[in-house]
């Protein structure tokens, strides 16, 4: 069943902009998408491989920046005379850098941290994250530190026919976040429905078996790093071209926080997991807005946060999935639905 | 073969395909093992027996690279295993089961052997993202393997199944069923049969011995003397981390210090196969 809640969604909210003019609204729905692409490459280390990324967020903001100075081009000095000058170019070099650069990023940072994992691996991220904020915040020659970049282009695309076109309307910038979206979605699915995805499960459940198998830990691992940390700077360069300005801000700890809730809200572990778990709590605030006060809105947000984790330990497509098999009268589902519920409370 | 030997300390015939090199283990100040020395022959059942706590797991955990001998080494096919990590040792083909945790319980039987199939199926990533012939081709080929190995072990019927709701004794089959997964030349099992009926050991005798025949070489760990009486070429018995006695089953059988260390001890408690717990 719940197999049905990608392609539901992707047709869904392909038709939204259709009848939707309110601007705010798609402007929360882009934002929205952006953060969702963020939760499912979360979801790929912490859901997948069982390591939690604490400064995801740094993946996200190197995007953004790495994106926003190609597209604006930047002239620094280094230490030994060096200097760099780069003239600025095409949004979509930088989307394709931010992306390179990022997953390279991802995997310097597993290389180094998951010969040891677990508590290491966070710390390390948490570090890193907060490293790259200060360097942002600090290096102004490049980044123009707290004064931030402004002014970046939007993302330009070739389209056959009209040649090179910005998107410069939201709702061209909302097809593009729910194209990348769907070709985050479409690659994480692939890659867990095979032999790489297999050796993740193997190295979550059980990682001395999985070793005796013959699976490498570290290349497995480090692998996974690199392609999440590639779709989290793609966000991030999704994010710079539409938003178009961005200050170190864009490392917040907050943001990191924002996705770890939407992955384990909506199901670690689960493809469709980080989609509801993101769309849920990235329109939330959208929907609370207009009947309470900014103060109260934090408490719900909070409150139905809890409730959710407390009634749904698991998450929310695990939930459904076991409801499913619940409701369903035939009778394989009964000793299908024991195992799901022993494992609920292990 | 070599059923002929006179001595309990002869060799029999055929290379030798493990060689454990004056291997000595410590833990702190604890000696798990000490100046361990023997061979397997390349087609043998060879047995490691020993009270609990004679080190045989640790020889086991030495010989698969889950730990670091303190000294000696340990060859396979002529290669020094000292430097190498369990899962290169597993590429290399030698195959381990576990004593305790041998399956992923929340995947079903079915996923648990293709993820032992990890060695196969390798494709280039963009077969892996993109459904591509050649994609394709190696997943099918991956899955009919598997079907292959769990029809083998008589787990067909139960690939559906999540593994960690089989009885014990039919995941202790799930686990040797994801070691045959690595195609090894050689197989080491710690303790396969504990948990098991004694018709279910029966046929899992039945079932190592086939293997066996299929030429993998394998090294055993277990408690149940009648069953390590009947199907081994070889045994090797341990006590207090040393090598005490080698030799047939009937040598073993009637060794006096095997006797004293061993089977004096315990033998009418075995007799009746109670289990044993290491």
């Amino acid at each position: 069943m719940t197999r049905f809640i990608a392609p539901l969604f992707l047709v869904v909210f392909a038709l939204v902009p259709l009848g939707l003019k309110d601007p705010y609204l798609l402007n929360a729905l882009i934002i929205t998408g952006i953060l969702t692409i963020c939760a499912m490459s979360l979801n790929l280390l912490l859901g997948f491989t069982g390591q939690l990324s604490l400064g995801h967020v740094a993946f996200f903001g190197i995007g953004a920046y790495v994106s926003a100075l190609t597209a604006l081009g930047f002239d620094v000095s280094l230490p030994f005379g060096l200097r760099i000058t780069h003239e600025g170019g095409a949004p979509l070099v930088g989307f394709v850098l931010a992306v390179a650069l990022t997953g390279l990023c991802g995997y310097l940072i597993g290389r180094l941290s998951f010969r040891v994992r677990g508590a290491y691996f966070v710390i390390v991220t948490i570090s890193f994250a907060e490293v790259v904020r200060l360097v942002a915040l600090n290096w102004v020659e490049l980044t123009q530190g707290p004064l931030a970049l402004t002014a970046i282009p939007n993302m330009v695309l070739p389209v056959p026919g009209l040649g090179d076109v910005a998107l410069r309307s939201k709702m061209q910038n909302y097809y593009l976040v729910l194209a990348v979206a769907a070709v985050s979605y479409l690659v994480i699915a692939r890659l867990v429905a095979s032999r790489f995805g297999r050796a993740m499960r193997g190295l979550k459940e059980n990682e001395s078996l999985a070793l005796s198998l013959g699976i490498n830990a570290t290349r497995t691992l480090t692998v996974a790093a690199t392609l999440s940390a590639a779709m989290a700077g793609a966000a991030g360069s999704l994010y710079a071209h539409y938003i178009r300005i961005i200050d170190p801000d864009v490392f917040l700890f907050s943001y990191t926080v924002t996705m770890v809730i939407m992955v384990v809200s909506g199901g670690k572990g689960t493809l469709a997991g980080p989609l509801v778990g993101g769309i849920l709590f990235g329109l939330l605030p959208v929907a609370l807005r207009p009947v309470m006060a900014p103060e109260a809105q934090w408490i719900v947000y909070g409150a139905i946060l809890i409730a959710i984790l407390f009634l749904m330990p698991r998450g929310i497509v695990p939930a459904l999935e076991s409801l499913a098999l619940r409701l369903r009268p035939a009778p394989e589902a009964k000793s299908a639905a024991k195992p799901a519920e022993a494992g609920a409370n292990p | 073969m070599s059923t002929h030997m006179s001595t309990p300390m002869s060799q029999p015939a055929g290379t030798a395909i493990l060689t454990v090199e004056h291997v000595g283990m410590r833990f702190g100040g604890l000696t798990a093992i000490a100046d361990l020395h023997f061979d397997v022959h390349e087609g043998e059942i060879v047995s490691l027996i020993g009270p609990n706590g004679a080190g045989k797991t640790t020889a086991f955990n030495i010989m698969t690279g889950f730990l670091k001998p303190t000294q000696g080494r340990v060859l396979f096919r002529g290669q020094d295993l000292s430097q190498t990590r369990p899962n290169e040792i597993a590429r290399l083909g030698l195959a381990r089961t576990f004593q305790r945790t041998s399956v992923f319980a929340d995947d079903t039987v079915r996923d648990n052997v293709l993820i032992g199939l990890h060695r196969h199926g390798d494709v280039a990533l963009l077969d892996r993202l993109f459904p591509t012939p050649r994609g394709r081709r190696a997943e099918a080929a991956v899955r009919e393997r598997a079907d292959a190995i769990l029809d083998l072990v008589g787990l067909a019927t139960r690939a559906g199944e999540k593994a960690g709701s089989l009885s014990y004794g039919e995941q202790r089959l799930v686990g040797f069923a994801l070691a045959l997964a690595v195609e090894p030349k050689m197989l080491l099992l710690d303790e396969p049969v504990s948990g098991m009926n004694a018709s279910e050991t029966q046929g899992f005798v039945r079932l190592i011995r086939k293997v066996r025949d299929e030429g993998v070489t394998i090294l055993l760990v277990e408690h149940d003397m009648p069953m390590v009486m009947e199907v081994s070429d070889r045994i090797v018995c341990l006590n207090y981390g040393r090598l005490i006695a080698e030799g047939p089953p009937a040598a073993i059988r009637s060794d006096p210090k095997v006797i004293e260390a061993y089977l004096g001890k315990s033998a009418a408690k075995l007799e009746h196969k109670e289990p044993v717990h290491a």
